[in-house]
């Protein structure tokens, strides 16, 4: 039975910068990089060596925990490097693409008639596994369990965030057929949760239930949506998506290609001209970025504000994101009577009403750099974070068992639902500065290592 | 600005670890942080934060304060001069800047002896522990003389002060980790250090030494219901003395801060605009008040029982408490539930304390700091109630 769910606890953060729907195509750089960090938790064992010839779709490496999970290029070219960091951990795997794109041609699948088995060997040897993602944990999906349903969102809600409908038209045949590849996958139901509004773009998706969020950020995590659907108990697993990644996973059973091309959203309030690139994971950032930055000291963050990784220009890309977002470094003072704390604050956005940027209209766009605020301080305001967190599930609490590592009182207050994602807004509005995304990270950690 | 923020520049190398001063250095990051919000940036999750801290969160609730303490000084003033004068019915507006002024002798060495001892203590605790001043005692600093019967001798004012923050907070870990709130604790304990000094009927006045003026407030008035010699015949003798309007005005003697009822809403409504304080406790703190009152008219037969329940939403510390005392985060119930059982149980305990027990002629504070020790209580069954619904999910499905 599909559902609709209005949430109303949230926030959307409204920042400058939007993308206007236009795509262009981006020359491949010279360099791309498959890192193992993108994965957490991952352990990676190496399959190349340094100057193998790879095609687009070949294995790099793959899990030592579990060892069908192979993690495969993007990109055609020849394995250029592999930077190792402290304890020789490899930190990335550098390919120096070829100017044609080769790629491992495999039979395409009727999907309509395959098995489970069949399903599942491809994914795992084709790269598509690590897209799909487990609740517990928020990590890449364990091979041997069963998930009681998967869920898929077709929406992003967070600040900037590419519009779906747009990046994904005219994918609805690779769409279906992801969808109905991952039905294979569960015993449950797998539930595409979409907006109210896009339910015209998504007509034509069947075999799946349709459920329907509306309302503030986090509407479009899928944290939520599962929480809103048929929440995680203790010893319960859940696979999670997004649609995009869905049709990367059909586009391979029907045309047998590994393509990762994305559809990104260049964004930010310092980027020039705000609008979306057809790129690959682990293109180089200054490929994507340069010659479209306005400001000159910057932050460049491969996903969106509040839960992106931030990158340099010699960085790249990051493998889950759709989203490149640019915003102004804040390190600077700012004078506590003018653009510090006890300012008027008409160019600061707050969940508080502490400034008179509520009394704003809806249609006002802010431009927020990376300043804390404020300093690190100890809990003092409480109910903050209830305000912005639409699950049933206390998130001081919760986050407090997290930093004191309370086993017991992580499990019982609800740490089997929940991703770092989700308390990001938390981390956003709360007074003390903590790096809350950090925390629950931590205690997910403690939870991986003695509960499961 | 610049100019300001050069010098900083120039300053911090020393004060840095490693530098000529870097003992100083909490000292230094407290000023420095006062007059420039510091160029720290995210470092991980989220790149962006909300505008909001806890110095202006801090601030904020100090400027709810400002209709109180302005009151509190008039009215301090109005007292001084009718007890100098012997004319109980002195009119209440006139000689506005004498009696202000007045006032402010009074009320200005309480709030600076309150804010000296206190913020010279958290420095030193701050220096030890080499961290920079955490703002909550920012509040408490101007909660304490608001909480001060007018003629109390400074010295307490600067002992208690000492108390409250050592034993109230810093043992426990500093701002954010104090088990009950640090003003009220200052309160209590020169109420039980020194009771003469802290009730009767000669502290409420500033210089009441004479005879043929009482000055005691009208909870004490009031108490003397429950013994044989009430001041007042009947209850209608009280409530001609204190009308409704000058009770809910503030227009009577009492600590400095608290008389005025008005005042105190004023600070409510920014508080509750700016969302820094819950209504959550706020209202249900007059609720349970309420409550009580009404429950004390059914019960009848004693003139202190039939006095009207929105009279004793007015008197006394009553609305003072509710604002500014019982809405205090770190002490108050951390969840949402749990903040309606807090603030409902805090009014109906003081009206019960006031009115039940003749020792303490004033209750809020008594009742405040009783659930500041029962809200961890209360939060826990709320919490658990949260836990046991998510058990109950694994058991039906």
């Amino acid at each position: 039975m599909s559902k609709t769910v209005s949430i109303r606890k949230g926030l959307d953060i409204r920042l400058k910068g939007e993308a206007i729907k236009e795509i262009s195509t981006l020359p491949l750089s010279e360099l791309v990089s498959i890192s193992p960090l993108d994965f957490h938790g991952l352990n990676p064992k190496l399959v190349v060596k340094e100057g193998d010839t790879v095609k687009a779709g070949d294995a790099i490496f793959f899990d030592k925990a579990h060892e069908s999970v192979m993690y495969c290029t993007p990109a055609s070219g020849v394995v250029k490097a592999i930077v190792r960091g402290e304890k020789r951990r490899i930190l990335e795997v550098l390919i120096e693409t070829d100017a044609e794109q080769n790629y491992r041609q495999s039979d395409p699948i009727n999907v309509a008639n395959a098995t489970l088995e069949e399903v599942k060997s491809k994914m795992l040897e084709n790269g598509l596994w690590p897209l799909v993602k487990q609740r517990p944990l928020d990590v890449v999906a364990d091979p041997n369990q069963t998930p009681k349903a998967i869920f898929v969102t077709a929406f992003d809600s967070s600040p900037l965030a590419p519009d779906f409908n747009f990046v994904l038209e005219g994918r609805e045949k690779d769409l279906q057929a992801g969808l109905i590849v991952l039905s294979k996958l569960t015993t449950g139901k797998v539930h595409f949760n979409i907006n109210p509004n896009q339910s015209s773009a998504f007509s034509s998706i069947s075999g799946v239930e349709i459920n329907k969020f509306s309302g503030k950020h986090p509407a479009g995590n899928v944290g939520t949506q599962i929480h809103h659907i048929d929440p995680i108990n203790k010893g319960e697993f859940a696979w999670t998506l997004n649609a995009i990644d869905v049709a990367i996973i059909g586009h391979f059973f029907n045309t047998g290609i590994f393509d990762l091309t994305r559809t990104i959203a260049l964004t930010g309030s310092e980027v020039s001209n705000p609008q979306y690139y057809k790129v690959v994971p682990g293109t180089s950032m200054e490929s994507i970025v340069s010659g479209k930055v306005k400001g000159n000291h910057v932050r460049y963050i491969s996903g969106n504000v509040l839960t992106g990784e931030r990158k340099e220009l010699n960085n790249y890309l990051g493998y889950y994101h759709n989203q490149v977002t640019i915003i102004p470094e804040g390190d600077h003072y700012k004078f506590f009577l003018t653009q510090g704390w006890l300012g008027l604050g008409f160019d600061k956005f707050s969940n508080s009403r502490l400034f008179p940027t509520f009394l704003m209209p809806k249609s006002k766009k802010f431009v927020l750099d990376t300043n804390t605020n404020g300093e690190e301080r100890a809990f003092v305001v409480t109910g903050e974070l209830d305000r912005v967190f639409p699950f049933d599930i206390l998130p001081m609490q919760l986050v407090k068992a997290a930093i004191t590592n309370d086993i017991d009182g992580m499990e019982n207050l609800g740490i089997y639902e929940v991703a770092p994602e989700d308390f990001a807004l938390c981390e956003y509005v709360c007074t003390t500065k903590i790096n809350i995304q950090d925390k629950i990270r931590q205690g997910l950690d403690v939870i991986a290592k003695e509960c499961m | 600005m610049k100019f300001l923020e050069n010098i900083l520049h120039k300053m911090e190398p020393n004060f840095v670890k490693g530098g000529k001063y870097e003992k100083w250095n909490p000292l230094f990051e407290t000023m420095a942080t006062f007059a420039f919000t510091p160029k720290l940036v995210t470092t991980k999750g989220s790149h962006i934060r909300d505008g909001v801290d806890l110095k202006r969160t801090m601030m904020t609730v100090i400027l709810a304060m400002i209709p109180c303490l302005l009151f509190g000084i008039y009215n301090t003033g109005h007292w001084e001069m009718v007890a100098a004068t012997g004319d109980r019915n002195l009119s209440y507006f006139a000689d506005y800047a004498d009696k202000f002024f007045n006032g402010l002798v009074i009320v200005l060495p309480l709030i600076v002896v309150s804010y000296g001892v206190g913020l010279g203590i958290e420095f030193l605790f701050g220096m030890l522990r080499g961290h920079s001043l955490h703002e909550g005692f920012l509040v408490s600093g101007m909660l304490i003389p608001l909480t001060m019967p007018a003629d109390v001798p400074l010295w307490m004012v600067g002992v208690a002060t000492a108390f409250a923050v050592v034993i109230g907070k810093e043992i426990f870990g500093g701002t954010g980790m104090n088990v009950v709130n640090i003003a009220l604790t200052a309160r209590a304990f020169l109420f039980f250090a020194y009771p003469t000094s802290m009730s009767g009927d000669k502290v409420w006045m500033a210089g009441t030494e004479m005879d043929g003026v009482s000055g005691a407030t009208a909870l004490g008035d009031l108490a003397t219901f429950m013994t044989d010699k009430p001041v007042y015949e009947n209850l209608s003798g009280f409530t001609n003395e204190y009308t409704v309007w000058e009770s809910f005005s503030g227009m009577i003697p009492g600590s400095v801060g608290e008389t005025s009822t008005l005042a105190c809403l004023i600070g409510a409504g920014i508080l509750l605009i700016t969302g820094v304080g819950s209504l959550r406790i706020m209202a249900s703190f007059f609720a349970g008040g309420l409550a009580m009152g009404l429950l004390l008219n059914v019960v009848g037969g004693n003139s202190y029982f039939d006095l009207p329940a929105y009279y004793h939403l007015i008197i006394g510390g009553f609305a003072f408490g509710a604002v500014f005392m019982a809405t205090d985060p770190v002490t108050a119930a951390q969840t949402a539930t749990g903040k309606i059982i807090y603030g409902f149980l805090g009014g109906f305990l003081a009206i019960l304390i006031r009115v039940l027990n003749p020792a303490y002629p004033e209750g809020v504070f008594l009742a405040i700091l009783f659930m500041n020790i029962s809200a961890p209580l209360v939060d826990y069954y709320v919490i658990h109630a949260n836990v046991n619904r998510r058990l109950k999910r694994i058991k039906t499905a």
